[in-house]
C-alpha cells in the first residue's frame, strides 16, 4: 500500500486553554485513507480538538495540517477538502434534505449537476428516498443526523471529522452510516471520529488516540493499546479505563 | 422529602431563574465595563427625564382640567399603552405553552403543575407592568415632581392593566387551543398579537387620514365629533383615566377589578395547562410538509446560495413572519395616505419620508438579526470554504435587497410628489438600514431562528440602540425633506452618536 505524500491530518504542539487548559500541547498524525477514533473520557479534549481542525476554534499555539494545507494560515484551502459532523446536526428545518444539500453544494462551489447526482445517490445511500422533499422539521434524529452527513459527503471531502456520530441514531440508522463511513474509507478518505461507543472503534477503527486532560495519552491499534495499557487479551473498553485510570492517578500524583 | 411544588416554591425557583437571566442580560457575560455601562445607564435615564421634565412642564404647570377632551385623550393614550401591552402577554403566554426549556421536566414529575402555570402567567403579568413602568417612568416621575404624587398612581394603572391584558390572553389562548388546536394555535396568537400592538395607533392614523388628510393620530383625538361621541365625564368608561389622574377611589376599583380578573383566569385555566402543553409538544408544525418544486439544482455562486437560503427561510416561515408583521403593519398608513394624496405640490412628502425610514429601520433590525445571529447552521457556514466577510456580506445583502423591494413602491409613489423627497428618504432608509444591520452585527450572538421573538430581551442595548438610530434618522430625514437642514444636521448627529455610543458598549466594541 502507499502513502500520499501528506498526512490527511497533522497536529504538532496544540495548546487551547479556556479556564484551564482544554487542549495541552496534542500532537497527533493521521494518514489518508485512515479511519482514526478519538477517545477520551468527558472534558478530555476531544471536541475542542477537533473543532480547532474545523477552524471553528482558533488554537492558542501549535500547528494544524490538512492534506498538507496549513489550516491556521489558509483556513479556505483546508476547509474545502474537509467536512465537519457535529453531535448535534445542523441542518435548516424549512428546507428539505435535496434542497439542504443544494444550498452546501453552493457553498463548496460545485458544479450543479454533479452536486445534484451525488445528492441523489446519497439520498438513496442513507434510505432517505421517501424523505428528500420532506421539510426538515417533520424528521427524527437520525433522519437529521442522516440529512446532515449527506451534506458532509456531498463535496467529496478528504478528511471527515465526526464527533458522536452515532448518538440516538437506532440500529438501523446507525449501520447505515457505518457503511456509509467504511465505504469512503475503502475509496481513500479518511475518517476521524469521536466516540463512546467503544465497541463501534474497536471494530471500525484501524488506529484510535485516546486522549485525556487534552493530551494524547496512547495511540495505536488496538493491540498496541493493549501492550501499552499490560493487559492483553481483553476488550477495548478494559483498555481504555485502564489507560484513563493510569492517566488520572499521574495526574492526581503530581498535583499532590 | 418536604412538601415541593407548591406556589411559592415554584415561585422561587422561576425568580431566581428570572434574576439570573436579567444579570447575565445586563452583565452580557462580561465582568469588565460594568462601570461605564451603569454610568451611562444613568446618563440616558438623566437625559430621558429632562427630556419628560421639558414636554410635561408647560403641560402641567396650570394644573389639568379634568374635562371630556382630557379624559378622551388619557383614556386613548392608556389604550395605546394597553394594546402594546396586550400584544406582549398575548405573546407571552403562548410561549408558556410551547416553551419546552423545562417543562418536560416538571410535566414529567409529580408537582402539580397548575402551580407553574399560576407562576409563569403571574410573571407575565408582572413582566408587562415592570416594562412598560420602565418605559413610562421618566414621565410619571416627572409629572409627580411638577405636579404632587397624585401622579405616582400611574404604575398601579400600568399593573392594573398589565393584569388584565394578561387575563385577557390567557382566555384567549385556551380559546385558540380548543378553536385551532395546539399545531395553528402558536401562529395565529402572534399574528393576532402583531395587530393588536398595531391596530389601535393605525387604525387612529387611519381615521386622521380619511378624515383630515394627516398622520396626526391626535387630530382625531381632539375632534370635536369624538369629544361630541364621547361617554358623560361622570360614565364608569373614564375609570382608568380618572385613576391615572390620581383619584383615590377610581385607582383602589381598577386595581381590584384587575387583580380579581387576573386571579379567576388563573382558577379557572390552571388545570388546563398541563394537557394544552403537552399537546402544543406533540405537535410540531407542518411536519410533513412536501416542497412542490420539481426543479433541478441551479447554478448559484457561494453568495447565491446565501442569499437564495436566507429568502426561502423568511418566505416559509409564517411565525417569523407574523413577527416582522407589526413593523409593516405600520407602513399601512403611509400607504394610505401616499394613494389618497398622490400629486405634485402636496405636503405629503413631508408626513411620510419620517415614517417609512422608521418602519424600514425597524424592519431592518429584526431581518438582520434573523441573517446575522439566527443561524440555524452555524458550524456548516463556518466550516464552508468561505471567507467569514463574505459569508457577512451576503447576509446583508439578502436584508438589504427585502427592504429594497418593501420600500420601492413607496418611493416610486414619493418620486411622483417629489424627486427630491424621494431621493432624502431613500438616503433616509438605506442609513437606518444599514445603522440597524450594524447594530446587529455588533451586538452578533448565536442563537436559533425560533428565538427571534428573545433578541429583544436578549440585548436590551442594541434593542434601544436600533430604536433610537431608527428615530434619529428618521427625525433627520423629515427635516431634510422639510427644508431645515441645520435641524437635520443636528438629528443625523445624534444617530450617529447612538451609533458610536452602540459600537462602543457591544461586545465587539
Amino acid at each position: 500500500m502507499t502513502h500520499a505524500p501528506f498526512p490527511a491530518l497533522h497536529l504538532d504542539g496544540l495548546h487551547k486553554r479556556f479556564d484551564k487548559p482544554a487542549v495541552d500541547g496534542l500532537s497527533l498524525s493521521i494518514r489518508q485513507g485512515e479511519f482514526y477514533a478519538l477517545l477520551g473520557p468527558n472534558g478530555a479534549g476531544k471536541t475542542t480538538t477537533l473543532r480547532m481542525v474545523a477552524g471553528l476554534l482558533k488554537p492558542d499555539s501549535g500547528r494544524i495540517s490538512i492534506c498538507g494545507i496549513d489550516a491556521l494560515a489558509d483556513p479556505i484551502e483546508a476547509k474545502r477538502v474537509m467536512a465537519w459532523v457535529p453531535d448535534e446536526p445542523m441542518i435548516y428545518d424549512k428546507l428539505d434534505p435535496m434542497e439542504y444539500l443544494e444550498f452546501v453544494a453552493g457553498l463548496w462551489a460545485m458544479d450543479t449537476t454533479i452536486a445534484e447526482r451525488q445528492a441523489r445517490e446519497l439520498i438513496t445511500m442513507l434510505g432517505l428516498d421517501q424523505q428528500a422533499t420532506t421539510r426538515c422539521q417533520g424528521l427524527s434524529k437520525g433522519m437529521r443526523q442522516k440529512v446532515a452527513l449527506a451534506g458532509a459527503l456531498i463535496h467529496d471531502p478528504k478528511l471527515i471529522i465526526l464527533d458522536e456520530p452515532l448518538t440516538g441514531l437506532d440500529a438501523a440508522a446507525a449501520r447505515q452510516v457505518k457503511a456509509v463511513l467504511k465505504d469512503r474509507v475503502a475509496n481513500g478518505v479518511t475518517v476521524i471520529m469521536t466516540t463512546h461507543i467503544l465497541e463501534v472503534a474497536e471494530r471500525m477503527a484501524e488506529r484510535i488516540g485516546v486522549i485525556a486532560n487534552g493530551r494524547l495519552i496512547a495511540e495505536g491499534t488496538l493491540d498496541e493499546l493493549r501492550a501499552q495499557s499490560g493487559k492483553t487479551d481483553t476488550n477495548l473498553e478494559d483498555v481504555f479505563l485502564n489507560l484513563v485510570a493510569d492517566t488520572e492517578r499521574l495526574t492526581s500524583s503530581i498535583a499532590a | 422529602m418536604t412538601s415541593t411544588a407548591t406556589l411559592a416554591w415554584f415561585a422561587r425557583h422561576e425568580l431566581t431563574l428570572a434574576w439570573r437571566d436579567w444579570v447575565a442580560m445586563m452583565s452580557g457575560g462580561r465582568t469588565v465595563r460594568e462601570h461605564a455601562i451603569t454610568i451611562g445607564t444613568l446618563v440616558f435615564v438623566g437625559l430621558l427625564h429632562w427630556l419628560a421634565y421639558a414636554i410635561l412642564s408647560p403641560i402641567l404647570a396650570n394644573g389639568v382640567i379634568e374635562d371630556k377632551a382630557t379624559l378622551v385623550l388619557l383614556t386613548a393614550m392608556l389604550l395605546a399603552a394597553f394594546s402594546m401591552i396586550l400584544s406582549q402577554s398575548i405573546e407571552q403566554v403562548t410561549r408558556a405553552f410551547y416553551a419546552r426549556a423545562d417543562l418536560d421536566l416538571i410535566l414529567s414529575s409529580p408537582a402539580a403543575s397548575q402551580h407553574l402555570f399560576a407562576v409563569r402567567i403571574g410573571a407575565v403579568a408582572f413582566a408587562g407592568t415592570a416594562m412598560t413602568s420602565l418605559l413610562a417612568a421618566p414621565f410619571i416621575n416627572m409629572a409627580a415632581y411638577i405636579s404632587g404624587g397624585k401622579w405616582l398612581g400611574a404604575y398601579l394603572v400600568i399593573a392594573a392593566l398589565s393584569m388584565i391584558a394578561t387575563a385577557i390572553s390567557v382566555v384567549g389562548a385556551i380559546a385558540l387551543f380548543k378553536a385551532f388546536g395546539p399545531k395553528r394555535t402558536r401562529t395565529i396568537a402572534q399574528i393576532i398579537a402583531a395587530v393588536v400592538g398595531a391596530a389601535l395607533l393605525i387604525g387612529l392614523q387611519v381615521a386622521a387620514i380619511l378624515a383630515y388628510g394627516n398622520l396626526s393620530r391626535f387630530t382625531v383625538l381632539r375632534s370635536e365629533a369624538m369629544i361630541g361621541a364621547a361617554p358623560d365625564p361622570a360614565s364608569v368608561a373614564w375609570l382608568p383615566a380618572k385613576a391615572l389622574l390620581g383619584e383615590p377611589l377610581s385607582l383602589i376599583a381598577l386595581v381590584i377589578f384587575a387583580t380579581a380578573i387576573l386571579a379567576a383566569a388563573i382558577a379557572y385555566h390552571a388545570g388546563e395547562f398541563a394537557n394544552h402543553a403537552v399537546a402544543a409538544a406533540s405537535s410540531a408544525e407542518n411536519t410533513n410538509k412536501r416542497s412542490s418544486r420539481k426543479t433541478n439544482y441551479k447554478h448559484r455562486t457561494m453568495a447565491q446560495a446565501l442569499r437564495a437560503k436566507e429568502w426561502i427561510l423568511l418566505r416559509r416561515d409564517p411565525w417569523l413572519a407574523s413577527q416582522t408583521l407589526m413593523q409593516v403593519l405600520y407602513l399601512l398608513p403611509p400607504a394610505l395616505l401616499l394613494w389618497r394624496d398622490m400629486g405634485p405640490n402636496t405636503q405629503v412628502d413631508v408626513i411620510l419620508a419620517p415614517v417609512l425610514v422608521m418602519a424600514f429601520g425597524q424592519l431592518a433590525g429584526g431581518l438582520a438579526w434573523l441573517a446575522i445571529s439566527g443561524e440555524d447552521a452555524p458550524e456548516l457556514v463556518a466550516t464552508a470554504p468561505l471567507n467569514a466577510n463574505a459569508v457577512l456580506r451576503a447576509k446583508i445583502e439578502a436584508v438589504l435587497a427585502v427592504i429594497a423591494v418593501c420600500a420601492c413602491p413607496f418611493i416610486l409613489g414619493l418620486t411622483i410628489i417629489s424627486v427630491v423627497s424621494a431621493g432624502m428618504t431613500s438616503l433616509g432608509i438605506v442609513a437606518a438600514s444599514c445603522s440597524a444591520i450594524a447594530i446587529q452585527l455588533w451586538f452578533k450572538t448565536a442563537a436559533k431562528r425560533s428565538q427571534f421573538r428573545r433578541r429583544q430581551t436578549a440585548s436590551r442595548a442594541a434593542t434601544f440602540a436600533e430604536a433610537f438610530s431608527s428615530i434619529f434618522w428618521a427625525a433627520a430625514c423629515g427635516f431634510a425633506v422639510a427644508g431645515y437642514v441645520l435641524a437635520a444636521a443636528i438629528f443625523i448627529i445624534f444617530a450617529l452618536g447612538t451609533m458610536a455610543i452602540a459600537r462602543a458598549i457591544s461586545p465587539r466594541g
